[in-house]
């Protein structure tokens, strides 16, 4: 059953105390931490993160309301202020006119704070050492309420009666910029004067790099729409704000929204089970951007706690993910605050489209070894018609390699050429994981499915050349280790005719070790002799095997001929050449091969005779038995 | 002396013509009285039995006494004034005989006719092999009767098919031509064809070929040779008018109704949407020394490439089958096929126009042939942009580097401003033919050189 639930909870959740009538919880999105605030601080705050080892414990001595908590991290001292701006401990700053209400406050940066007020909003930089605030810009306008995305430093204002006119600014290194505002088409217009919108229906995120509003739609129940849905507003630096994507719920009742790893969750409260959603993945069946869940809502898979003390009595209990409070990217149960994950395991056995599957992996942060592992296991069970399947895939991991690499070559174009006109540092491509390449493929998948008795041979190669073409397709150079792996195939089931079609058609590209690889195949497949100096001889690097290959054929005169054509005659061994040449027991050839080498002697020295240098006394001595004193050249006396 | 080879005499000095064409078996009628058992098949038919006896007996009588002489390599032609006889022995005992009538005045090519027929003649056994198996096999099945039955079958209509006059250096090589294809374009047809093959797994082997040249063959080389010859100078000849209609002739195949494909099939059913459609397929034999398969022929082709499928005679292929086939097959190797015409196009662009030079190349490992000599081999006539003599030139070099083992090079002066050049280097065999006014041996090699740089470049040739 474990494998039904594509959704968990972390392993280390934060624990801390249930908020109480003594015992206050905050939560800091920018940090990601909880504060627990006891006696309003009085007896104690204690910090904590996910992934804080320890948590900051220290005390307080003023009662709090609301807490800031952007310097926390660099423990510094805690600002507080309270509304109205009556007397704050450290920093006190009074903002807005009189009658306004402060609806609450968030920090841009770690010296930076925006307070929003009902009438507006008013930008301010923290100077610690003089223990007070400079406003750095303000605008007025009416406020309902606002949403705040730690992430991206937006600020989404609501005003309007109905509340669905959002306006949001942007802060940035001590900028406050007013972005385009937009409205949210809310479903029916009743009450004409009365807030619509709810702040707890919108939402702030980055997915895929790109800002979205998530409006939360609920639909009236006596209509007969299908039910609720998601509406994704693009919000850009510049430019309108666009109704971008939807994600069809289906159902109603309580939803809340998580994004995690660049997937929309939406938490449905009745049924205790969870959507996920991508906008990248794109229905085939309609050209807007209406999205259904990528798989059929499951529960989060349930947390068991382990129970410590004689209560426990050693069971664990599980923990129905009834989840009280819930934040972006975070659970915050009754006393755990944990990290939601996505569990890629089981979306494998649960998405069937290989295409889709494998699109949505590579959207995931650590898709490696899943993949990998689809990959085997798509090959293991050679499905009749699976070929088209794996060739999509294969099409899918190379398109992603293919852009690192290219991202990798432009970087190190740039780096060479130094630095450019622009002042931008060239930034190093990321790797992620979804970059697979060809010793991931070889390792992990390739090298194993060849070794597999179970499946067809055929099959085995016309994966192998898949893979081969689809690298192919993508421009991208094929590593001789895959090469290896097709000619052994094919020579362990003995289709070397095969094998010499692909050589034909430089299919296997050329390199001196699979030259070698051929040459070694000659016994058993002679064509493979002359493959492989055809080879050799398109290197164009490897004039000296070509020789060696020729004289161990006892092509003496062949091998002679070939690097006089390449013009090497004059640096090679004539011992080597007169050796071979003795080999073959042809008077005629040896005597060619001498005087070739007594006329090279004449040019190069002078002399037609060889040095002691050249170890060819045994030959001259062979040359004088055979032809006698007389054949010799005689040297040339000026 | 009939009156055609009176005319043929007097056009050309050597047209040869059949004279007789027989198979036998020494053992079949080892008794006297019993000679005629021997024979197996004979053409011309009409000939009086006394007579076949004869020249059988006469046959029988050179191979048992030139034996002697060679016991490993047994007399292969007898000429005589007036004939040529050529032996062969495929298998053992069984022997085919080829009786050609000529007159060879000029004693030059002798050796080079030798071969061309020689090797004639095992390509009609072996293109007998191919759709009929094994003499031995036929044997065990159904004894002589139905040997002589198959061998009556398949010659008859055979030898009308030979066109003994036009035979030259092409026939010697039995080589295929590859079609030139960039390495993308070729893995696109590797997939094309593991597609096909894993969905539709009856399918055994696969050959690909485009314009009449081969891409890919699944079948062992030998077997893709004579099935190549078959494919090229039967099958397709055959096939090949209605590509060349118009679009708006009624030759044109049935594409109106299927307009999301060109495929047909060339062999069986000629039309799918006929309700009386056969979906017989010829049958034909391959690895006939090991696994011996018998297999179905299917040939389908879209646009200018054609795709053979073969699927073990076992299988009952039926309508069904067919449809699937066509289905699949048709939309996937229409695309194929404009694929590989652009890139070729592209290709062609890229490397300019056709050579000038005039070249047979034939690689003896893949067989690979190529010739800027012959501009069309059809299954009637294989035209030949040069002089006859000129290539009865290039069949005397040949038949010398035939002869020895070692790479060599020859250089012949021929009439008027002609030079022919052959090159032998390891497997590879090249013979050019240059027409250049007054052209001496230095610049003539030279030449040859500049060719091999630039057309063989990619190939390990010795200079």
């Amino acid at each position: 059953m474990s494998e039904e639930h594509y959704l968990e909870l972390c392993d280390s959740p934060v624990q801390f105390e249930n908020a109480s009538s003594v015992n206050n919880v905050f939560f800091d999105e920018a940090n990601k931490q909880v504060f627990a605030v006891r006696s309003g601080g009085a007896t104690g705050v204690v910090v904590k993160g996910p992934d804080d080892k320890n948590s900051i414990a220290f005390r307080y001595e003023c009662a709090l309301k609301s807490l800031c908590f952007a310097l926390i991290k660099q423990n510094r001292p805690v600002f507080s202020f309270q509304n109205g701006g009556q007397g704050g401990s450290e920093i006190s700053q009074v903002c807005g006119e009189k009658n306004a209400t402060v609806l609450g406050f968030c920090w841009t940066s770690w010296n930076e704070i925006v307070f929003i007020t009902d009438q507006g909003v008013e930008f301010y930089q923290v100077l610690p050492d003089k223990r007070s605030l400079k406003l750095l810009k303000s605008h007025s306008i009416n406020v309902n309420w606002y949403v705040y995305c730690p992430e991206t430093s937006v600020i989404l204002l609501s005003t309007t009666v109905q509340g669905n006119v959002l306006q949001p600014f942007a802060f940035k290194c001590g900028t406050m910029s007013k972005m385009s505002k937009f409205e949210i088409e809310l479903p029916v217009v009743t009450k004409p004067a009365k807030i619509i919108l709810s702040e707890r229906d919108i939402a702030v995120a980055t997915i895929y790099g790109q800002l979205y509003v998530m409006y939360l739609k609920h639909h009236s129940r006596t209509g007969n729409n299908p039910g609720a849905e998601v509406v994704l507003y693009h919000l850009q630096r510049e430019g309108a704000c666009k109704r971008s994507h939807i994600l069809k719920l289906n159902t109603t009742g309580k939803f809340a929204l998580n994004v995690v790893d660049n997937l929309v969750i939406v938490h449905h409260q009745s049924s205790q089970t969870s959507f996920m959603f991508d906008i990248k993945m794109k229905d085939t069946d309609s050209n807007l951007n209406i999205h259904q869940p990528v798989l059929p809502a499951r529960s989060i898979h349930p947390y068991k706690i382990a129970l410590t003390g004689p209560a426990a009595v050693g069971s664990q209990t599980p923990v129905p993910c009834e989840l009280c409070i819930l934040f972006l990217t975070f659970l915050l149960g009754s006393g755990y605050l944990w990290y939601l994950q996505v569990k890629l395991k089981p979306v494998v056995s649960l998405l069937q489209d290989k295409s889709k599957l494998m699109e949505f992996l590579l959207r995931r942060r650590d898709c490696k070894m899943v993949i990998l592992s689809v990959c085997s296991q798509m090959l293991s069970r050679g499905d009749k018609g699976s070929l088209p399947v794996v060739a999509i895939v294969f099409d899918k991991l190379n398109q992603v390699y293919k852009e690192y690499l290219e991202a990798e070559q432009s970087y190190t174009m740039a780096v060479e050429c130094g630095p450019s006109r622009g002042s931008t540092a060239h930034k190093r491509p990321v790797r992620t994981q979804a970059v697979i390449d060809q010793s991931d493929m070889y390792t992990h998948v390739l090298s194993l499915f060849t070794e597999r008795k179970d499946v067809s041979h055929k099959f085995i190669i016309a994966v192998l050349m898949e893979y081969i073409r689809s690298l192919n397709q993508f421009q991208i150079t094929v590593q001789h280790y895959l090469y290896e792996l097709v000619i052994k195939t094919l020579v362990q089931h003995n289709l070397l005719y095969m094998l010499h079609q692909f050589l034909q058609y430089h299919v296997l590209s050329d390199s001196k070790p699979l030259a070698c690889l051929l040459l070694s195949l000659e016994s058993t497949y002679p064509p493979a002799h002359q493959l492989s100096l055809d080879m050799l001889k398109r290197l164009s690097t490897a004039n000296d095997e070509i020789v060696e290959v020729l004289l161990s054929k006892q092509q003496v005169l062949g091998a002679l001929r070939f690097i006089r054509s390449v013009g090497g005659h004059d640096n090679i061994s004539a011992r080597k050449f007169l050796d071979a040449a003795r080999q073959t027991k042809d008077q005629m050839l040896f005597y060619t091969i001498f005087r070739f080498f007594e006329q090279r002697n004449q040019r190069l020295r002078g002399s037609p005779n060889f040095t002691p240098g050249e170890h060819c006394e045994e030959h001259v001595a062979y040359f004088k038995q055979a032809f006698g004193e007389q054949a010799f050249i005689k040297p040339v006396t000026l | 002396f009939s009156p055609r080879m009176a005319t043929g005499m007097q056009e050309k000095q050597y047209t040869p013509s059949l004279l007789n064409f027989f198979i036998y078996n020494p053992k079949f009628g080892p008794r006297e009285g019993e000679e005629e058992k021997k024979i197996l098949f004979y053409h011309p038919s009409d000939v009086e039995k006394n007579e076949k006896i004869r020249n059988v007996g006469l046959c029988e009588a050179i191979v048992q006494f030139t034996r002697t002489f060679c016991p490993s390599k047994p007399a292969k032609s007898l000429h005589t004034q007036k004939n040529r006889q050529f032996f062969f022995e495929p298998e053992e005992n069984f022997w085919i005989v080829m009786v050609l009538c000529m007159f060879i005045l000029n004693y030059i090519c002798a050796e080079f006719i030798d071969t061309v027929y020689g090797a004639v003649l095992q390509q009609c056994y072996s293109m007998y092999k191919l759709f009929n198996g094994t003499f031995a096999r036929a044997m065990e099945a159904g004894g002589v009767e139905l040997l002589t039955q198959k061998l009556e079958k398949f010659f008859y209509r055979y030898l009308q098919t030979l066109h003994l006059q036009s035979c030259d250096l092409l026939d010697v090589f039995g080589g295929i031509s590859f079609f030139p294809l960039d390495k993308m374009t070729y893995l696109k047809i590797q997939s094309f064809v593991n597609r096909v093959e894993e969905s539709l797994s009856l399918i055994k082997y696969t050959a690909f070929l485009y314009n009449d040249q081969l891409i890919w063959s699944g079948l062992e080389q030998d077997d893709m040779r004579i099935l190549y010859k078959y494919l090229t100078t039967s099958l397709f000849p055959r096939h090949s008018e209605p590509e060349l209609a118009g679009r708006d002739s009624p030759l044109r195949p049935e594409v109106a109704g299927n307009l999301l494909h060109y495929g047909r099939f060339l062999t069986g059913p000629s039309n799918l949407k006929d309700p009386e459609a056969k979906f017989r397929f010829p049958k034909i034999f391959v690895n006939t020394d090991d696994s011996y398969e018998e297999l179905h022929l299917i040939v389908y082709k879209a646009m200018s490439a054609a795709v053979c499928f073969m699927i073990s005679a076992s299988e009952e292929l039926g309508r069904e089958f067919c449809e699937q086939l066509d289905g699949l097959v048709g939309p996937q190797l229409t695309l194929l096929a404009s694929d590989i015409c652009e890139q070729y196009n592209i290709n062609r662009r890229v490397s300019g126009s056709e050579p000038q030079f005039k070249f047979i190349y034939f690689n003896h490992m893949n067989l690979a042939e190529k010739s800027t000599i012959h501009m069309r081999k059809t299954a009637s006539v294989s035209l030949t942009s040069v002089h006859p003599d000129l290539m009865k030139i290039l069949g005397d070099i040949h038949a010398d580097f035939v002869r020895v083992d070692e790479d060599e090079e020859i250089i012949v002066k021929a009439m008027t401003d002609y030079w022919v050049v052959g090159k032998k280097s390891d497997q590879r065999e090249l013979y050019v033919i240059l027409n250049q006014k007054n052209a001496n041996l230095i610049e003539v090699n030279e030449e040859v050189k500049r060719l091999c740089a630039t057309q063989f470049n990619n190939i390990f040739f010795l200079d």
